[in-house]
């Protein structure tokens, strides 16, 4: 039986018979979304804030529901190889989709760095502006902008320092990269000890890197007067950030699960599409994070 | 393992009964059929909107509606036609016919290919559900250009969330499309012998992948300046609201490639059929659609060439755009030279699919015409950029949508339509586009500005022709719905090859009418005789 969940033993490409779990998930979605509406419009009496948790405890079902059900196929051994690699395409270009998605925020970012905030001050075409509007303004880099927006009177602000908890961070997320390389090593030489340990390294480490992403915004918060409304830089800061957070959070909390599935015994050497699926992830979550550090603490 | 195959091994042509059929559906003709229904039933949703835009504008001054609504209709108006008329009718159309033209078995992903259906009617009925609220629906232009866009009422969590879920359902569709093209071909269907439709949709659902992630950023920074106090878009914290319009049109210049190649591909499968010739120049057509592809993202800032860019901004999009011409040329070109010599009959898709030629011509000179930047000075935001748009738009992907669906209902349904009343819906359909959209041109070159509702009185003769021909091509419409309806019912039987006189090409005409429930189980080999085109 080892080699009978092996992706090979099926000729036909498989086509499942109706399935549950996508209308579950757009119903889902649906209720998300009218929560967050009703939370951020709703006004008074309005419960909000209780539709968008039962959307979110939905998603969740869902994501348990779906991906049982693709594992349960899986270990059944009703995918062949053409299903493996339609998975594998498919994870890919959803990498190079959350790419563009930071695309844009970076774009964002050097668009405030390089025009509009030399143009307010007074540089290049829109001289007009600065000099009818702001002709105090003398923006460099960081920014609040001209009217210094941000939780403190005077409109100051600190920034992270970048060789603090953000090299931190970098060694890091650069550390778990290794770890999870030796970890699909292993995997693939049939070595489970070594797997468990590095796969459990890789999502302690990622863990790690989310705990001190918190400390750093609660500093920020309460002693750099630096949080989202301080201007292009905090808005900028924390969204970058936090986007990027996010999904190491979701890469962490994808990478423990496939630890569980390890435990019992699945992902094979042969048929391990979810653990590449997930290492691609967390690689493409490192590369952000190195773009984050340079562009956003250091330089 | 065996008895675990057998399950789906033994269900021939066994179609799910009742409506799980269509709630659980991972059968890609039932999710194309429901895609193709909804994006209709959106068509006519949007054509009300038009036609409330037109009633209102018979006359200057205000009659029917007030002008808040009259806002919320133009701007719900192209959210509903673009996000959920012209792209899910090209999504299902690519569900129906890519599996059958690759000869496959289904999409690569059936369960989320019911996921990227599903999502669409809960996420056009938050978009509209924006109506109820208080401050009436989203007014600020399809576009969303901030300041104004933040200063919208309770509606603008809805459109905001409502898009993100149309971005969801536009990539997970995208990135079937493209796993099923690059994995799920028969053997010996290289890249170089797929059906242009195939082509088309592939380079499409690339375009989709890259630019639906960076509206939902764009959205996203909207939603934060509005509620959580970000700057992006407001200077006095740094930001600048022109970075939105970059942003923005990142997305939406390749957007309207997404609403335009799927209907080139189309053209190029509808043509050669009518003209009994293969189409010319196969190749050039596939390296003109990349082409066309690669330059739709060098050239969006010509949507901004009024909002005080540097000098040089204005000359490289200025120019880069015109480089657009090159690409899109070559088709036009080789789909004339397809007809040269051909013997040419005029079928129902054949005369959409001329009509196209024609008038998405005309409304590519009027882009090249907005594409000069000191003459779009004077175009800008005028009626003649309405014209512009509507001629590529509807005379251009929408009927294309058109010519599609006339080519293959009877191959979906197993019955010929009733020809005489297509040819009227054809006949009444162009005829009155042009009557709707053409005196728009002239409006705009006279300085009549779009999205008011009301205009001074030197415009009230060509605004009055314009919505005679709004009213007749939207009833006009009303004749395609009792077509199709007639043919579902019933009618003569079609044969597999449908236009047997005119031997189409292609795998899909190498099975029965209608279609087979299951696609090819076992796929076909492939070589230069089911194929498209000779190589020479
Ligand atoms: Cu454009």
């Amino acid at each position: 039986m080892a080699n009978a969940h092996s992706p090979a033993d099926s000729a036909k490409y498989y086509v499942p018979h109706g399935s549950i779990w996508p209308i579950f998930g757009s119903v889902s979605l649906f209720i998300l979304m009218i929560g967050a509406s009703l939370t951020l419009e709703g006004g008074e009496g309005v419960p909000g804030t209780a539709v968008l948790f039962a959307g979110f405890a939905l998603i969740a079902v869902l994501f348990f529901g779906w991906f049982g059900k693709v594992i349960s196929e899986n270990e059944a051994g009703l995918y062949n190889m053409d299903v493996d690699r339609s998975f594998r395409m498919g994870m890919m270009w959803f990498i190079f989709s959350e790419v563009m998605f930071f695309a844009a925020f970076f774009g964002a970012l050097f668009y405030a760095r390089n025009l509009s905030v030399p143009w307010l001050s007074g540089a290049g075409a829109k001289q007009m502006t600065h000099s009818l509007l702001w002709s105090h303004f003398d923006g460099g880099w960081p920014s609040n902008g001209p009217s210094r927006l941000g939780p403190h009177e005077d409109g100051s602000f600190e920034t992270v320092p970048a060789l603090g908890l953000p090299l931190v961070n970098t060694l890091l997320l650069l550390t778990s990269g290794v770890t999870i390389t030796i970890a699909h090593h292993a995997l693939r030489a049939g070595n489970r000890a070594i797997l468990k340990i590095f796969l459990a390294a890789t999502f302690l480490l990622g863990f790690l890197f989310v705990y001190l992403q918190a400390t750093e915004y609660r500093e920020a918060y309460t002693e750099l007067g630096l949080q989202l409304k301080t201007g292009i830089y905090g808005s900028t800061f924390f969204m970058l950030t936090g986007f990027h957070g996010l999904h190491v959070t979701i890469g962490a909390i994808m990478l423990t699960v496939i630890w569980f599935r390890v435990l019992r015994g699945q992902q094979t050497a042969q048929n391990h599409f979810a653990f590449e699926a997930v290492a691609w992830y967390w690689h493409f979550v490192d590369v952000v994070w190195l773009g984050l550090f340079v562009f956003v603490y250091w330089l | 393992m065996a008895h675990v195959h057998t399950h789906d091994a033994d269900h021939h042509d066994e179609k799910p009964a009742g409506i799980g059929r269509w709630l659980f559906a991972t059968n890609h003709k039932d999710i194309g059929t429901m895609y193709l229904v909804f994006a209709l039933i959106m068509f006519f949703i949007g054509g009300a909107m038009a036609m409330v835009i037109r009633a209102e504008l018979w006359s200057p001054g205000l009659q029917y509606v007030d002008p808040a609504f009259f806002n919320s209709m133009t701007t719900t108006h192209a959210l509903v036609m673009i996000f959920g008329a012209v792209m899910p009718a090209f999504v299902g159309l690519a569900n129906w016919m890519i599996p059958l033209q690759i000869g496959a078995p289904d999409m690569a992903l059936p369960r989320m290919n019911n996921y990227s259906f599903w999502i669409m009617p809960f996420a056009f009925t938050l978009l509209l559900s924006s109506f109820f609220t208080a401050s009436g629906g989203p007014a600020g232009g399809w576009t969303m250009y901030p300041p104004l866009s933040l200063q919208a009422g309770n509606s603008f969590p809805t459109m905001i969330f409502a898009i993100h879920l149309m971005g969801a359902s536009s990539i997970m569709g995208a990135i079937n499309v493209i796993v099923t093209i690059m994995n799920m071909r028969a053997p010996g269907l290289t890249l170089l012998r797929l059906p242009l439709f195939c082509w088309t949709w592939l380079i499409t659902a690339y375009l989709l992948i890259a630019v639906m992630p960076v509206l939902a950023g764009a959205v996203t920074m909207l939603l934060t300046d509005h509620y959580f106090g970000t700057s992006f878009f407001n200077p006095a914290g740094g930001g600048d609201p022109v970075m939105y319009q970059h942003i923005f049109w990142f997305f939406g210049h390749p957007e309207v490639y997404i609403l335009i190649l799927p209907a080139f591909g189309i053209v190029s499968e509808i043509i050669p059929t009518f003209s009994r010739k293969p189409l010319f120049g196969y190749d050039a057509m596939v390296y003109a659609t990349a082409s066309i592809a690669f330059l739709s993202f060098l050239v969006w800032a010509h949507h901004m060439f009024t909002t005080g860019m540097p000098l040089a901004s204005e000359l490289f999009f200025m120019l880069s755009t015109m480089l657009i011409a090159i690409p899109t040329g070559v088709k036009v070109f080789n789909w004339c030279a397809t007809m040269w010599k051909g013997s040419l009959s005029f079928e129902p898709p054949m005369l959409f699919s001329l009509s196209f030629l024609f008038l998405f011509t005309i409304g590519g000179f009027s882009g090249l015409m907005l594409a000069i930047a000191p003459a779009d000075f004077q175009y800008q935001d005028t009626y003649f950029v309405v014209a512009h748009f509507h001629y590529v738009l509807v005379s251009g992907a929408v009927f294309a949508i058109m010519a599609a669906v006339y080519y293959w209902l009877p191959k979906w349904t197993g019955h010929m339509y009733n020809m005489g009343l297509a040819k009227l819906h054809f006949w009444l359909s162009a005829i009155f586009v042009n009557v709707l959209f053409f005196p728009q041109h002239f409006l705009g070159l006279a300085g009549m500005p779009r999205r008011i509702p009301d205009y001074n009185v030197q415009f009230t003769d060509w605004n009055r022709v314009s919505s005679l021909g709004g009213f007749v091509f939207g009833l006009s419409q009303l004749l395609f719905v009792v077509l199709i309806l007639q043919c579902v019912r019933g009618g003569a039987k079609a044969t597999a090859k449908v236009w047997s006189d005119a031997e189409p090409v292609g795998l899909e005409w190498s099975v029965a009418s209608p279609a087979p429930y299951h696609s090819f189980e076992t796929p076909p080999l492939i070589t230069d005789a089911n194929t498209h085109h000779e190589h020479v």
